[in-house]
């Protein structure tokens, strides 16, 4: 039997766009971009599809990426297909705009997930680089009631187990749990691979399953929000900065040495 | 849970004394606990408590619940949850202060999971709002570039708080409270994970998170080389060294030199950035830093709206020009 290992992933305004263009409506309490700066996959989901198709480099397994949202560029939403990924399950309603509440979204990719008849290892991303909540990925473990390792750099199975180097503050600590288990993965885990252009064929060819949320088993209760969002401002910055400047480059770096010192800072 | 009352904070305990990151909750806590007009109470989990314990109620706590179980000698996640849970069952809290260390990342939304209620998470301030008795959170979100002011919708309302957001209380020993003793039973079946081994990979010299002065290093440095021209001048001001994301992605340093969303949080006296533009994701580790330096050769680097001061220009003559005269002025 192939190793069944589904990856979770969203998408997200992309974070590297250029600060200028990052704006919110007030009213919406939504941040807004401009048209000509297209959403991405999140980058650690990225990471996550990396540690799946490395598994499935050396072994028989299949990878499904599964995602919610409001709606969906289809063609940013391939890429982890293009990347190597065998299946796309997106869960799209209207009423999914609330992304700030992890509980919401963490019931319905749980629920999409049993739907799919559960997987031998689920690997997602640490955190969504739009709301920053780092919230799901555990939930869904809760809510599974399955094994969770976090902030994977390196992701190994064995028949029965997963063994991942999980980051800690000073290094890494070798974590392992039997499967079925959900790790999440950071950006140490490295670069994730190119889509090839064969991976990109076959992305076009294959047809994503769309789902909505009457299509999953949701009980009211867990439909209930958890979070309100009251607010969402940019906040204020309201340091000046001085310029040293003396008569060249390194000049300049002595009388930054000098204020300091005057500064008592050094 | 119509009789909610009070404040829980997940406190914790290093080598027998009481972290800094409780100091940190129970300074938050004091403070809503007191426009509430409820108590404090905190979780110390683990055996040998009772020293910091003492030190809770001197730093701001009303209630210290030592909740034992040879299980929680060593900090396990599963056990750990399973604790807090029957803590929480048991003291219906109104609201769960907890920190967001390495350990409380994962602590804070499971718990919430498990209790089935939201979770603010990465919370730098939090408030009450009297006339309903809602805790309101601020937090960072989109890396930092914009706050979200959010409040959880179920009781207990759990917050997760950034290490540093808050300074401790000055501790006051004639400050009075109650300990209770609160023995949990653990299945050890519960235990879905475990550790096979640690392998520490601490930075060089002084310890990031307590070095009163720190220098960090960015993408534009070009390399692993130029982060020991940043060693030799930490040595001489005893500074601890940092790097942005980039330059651990690039490989030059490891993820321990990492500051940030997703690196360390510090707040030293002052951050010295070298080659470092000061994207939001970055900031959000250190922008409780008191001066920021920067040294940019883009004037219109990010980074100039945080500093305090900053040099405009090649970082390969700047450093070597201010690491000289740094150590003139010294040495007398
Ligand atoms: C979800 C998420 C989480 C993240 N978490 C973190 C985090 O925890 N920490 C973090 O740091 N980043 C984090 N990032 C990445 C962050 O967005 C930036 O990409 C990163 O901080 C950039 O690093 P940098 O400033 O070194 O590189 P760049 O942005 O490339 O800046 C390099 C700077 O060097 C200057 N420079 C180049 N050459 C010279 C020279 N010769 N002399 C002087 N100056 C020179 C340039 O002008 C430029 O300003 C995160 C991103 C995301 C999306």
């Amino acid at each position: 039997m192939p190793l069944k290992i589904g990856v979770l992933a969203k998408q997200v305004i992309d974070p590297d766009m250029p600060t200028a263009a990052f704006s919110i409506d007030a009213t919406a309490k939504e941040v807004t971009v401009p048209s000509t700066i297209p959403p991405v996959v999140n980058g650690f989901d990225e990471n996550a599809v990396e540690a799946a198709l490395q598994i499935k480099d050396s072994q028989e397994a299949t990878v499904t990426v599964i995602s919610s949202g409001p709606s969906f560029a289809l063609d940013v939403m391939k890429k982890p297909l293009s990347m190597g990924a065998d299946e796309l399950v997106l869960i799209q309603d209207d009423g999914f705009k609330n992304t700030i509440d992890s509980f919401f979204t963490a019931r319905l990719l749980s629920s999409a997930i049993e739907k799919l008849g559960g997987f031998d290892l689920i690997i997602c991303g640490r955190q969504a680089s739009d709301w920053d909540n780092a919230q799901v990925p555990l939930g869904v473990a809760e809510l599974l009631g399955v094994a969770c390792i976090s902030l994977g750099r390196k992701v190994d199975v064995t028949p029965n187990s997963v063994i991942v180097e999980k980051i800690i503050p000073d290094g890494y600590e070798v974590v392992e749990a039997d499967l079925p288990a959900l790790v999440t993965v950071s950006n140490e885990l490295g670069q994730p691979r190119y889509p090839t252009l064969r991976g990109i064929m076959a992305a076009t060819r294959k047809k994503p399953t769309i789902w909505s949320a009457s299509d999953l088993d949701l009980d009211a209760a867990s439909l209930e929000p958890r979070l309100k969002l009251h607010d969402l401002f940019v906040p204020e910055r309201d340091q000046i900065c001085e310029i040293i400047e003396g008569d060249d480059d390194a000049d300049s770096a002595r009388l930054l040495a000098l204020k300091l010192r005057e500064a008592k800072l050094i | 849970m119509a009789d909610a009352a009070g404040i829980l904070i997940v406190g914790d305990v290093i080598d027998g004394q009481l972290g800094s990151t409780s100091k940190e909750l129970l300074a938050a806590g004091r403070q809503i606990a007191n426009n509430l007009n409820e108590s404090v109470s905190i979780a110390l989990l683990g055996s040998s408590t009772e020293t910091a314990g003492t030190q809770a109620i001197e730093s701001g706590a009303d209630i210290v619940y030592l909740v034992n179980n040879p299980a929680l000698e060593s900090y396990h996640i599963d056990f750990h949850l399973a604790a807090l849970k029957s803590l929480v069952d048991e003291i219906s809290p109104r609201i769960i202060l907890m920190g967001r260390t390495a350990e409380g990342r994962e602590l804070a939304p499971r718990l919430a999971f498990r209790l089935g209620v939201g979770l603010a998470q990465d919370c730098l301030e939090v408030s009450i709002d009297t006339s309903n008795q809602t805790l309101l959170a601020n937090r960072p979100v989109y890396g930092g570039s914009a706050v979200a002011v959010v409040s959880c919708e179920q009781t207990p309302q759990i917050a997760a708080i950034r290490p540093k957001a808050y300074e401790p209380l000055e501790t006051d020993s004639n400050r009075s409270g109650e300990t209770v003793s609160f023995p949990v039973e653990l299945d050890t079946s519960i235990a879905k994970t475990k550790v096979t081994n640690v392998v520490k990979e601490e930075s060089e010299g002084v310890k990031l998170e307590d070095a009163r002065i720190v220098i960090a290093g960015g993408r534009g440095l070009g390399g692993p080389e130029p982060f020991s021209d940043l060693q030799n001048l930490a040595d001489i001001l005893g500074a601890g060294v940092g790097a942005s994301r980039a330059a651990v992605d690039s490989g030059w340093v490891p993820y321990s030199y990492q500051v940030g969303l997703t690196g360390k949080t510090i707040t030293p006296e002052i951050y010295i950035t070298v080659a470092i533009s000061g994207a939001s994701q970055h900031m959000a580790g250190c922008s409780g830093s008191k001066v920021i330096v920067a040294i940019n050769k883009d004037s219109e680097a990010n980074i100039f709206k945080d500093a305090k001061y900053g040099v405009v220009g090649d970082w390969e003559t700047i450093l070597p020009a201010f690491t000289e005269t740094v150590r003139e002025l010294t040495q007398d």
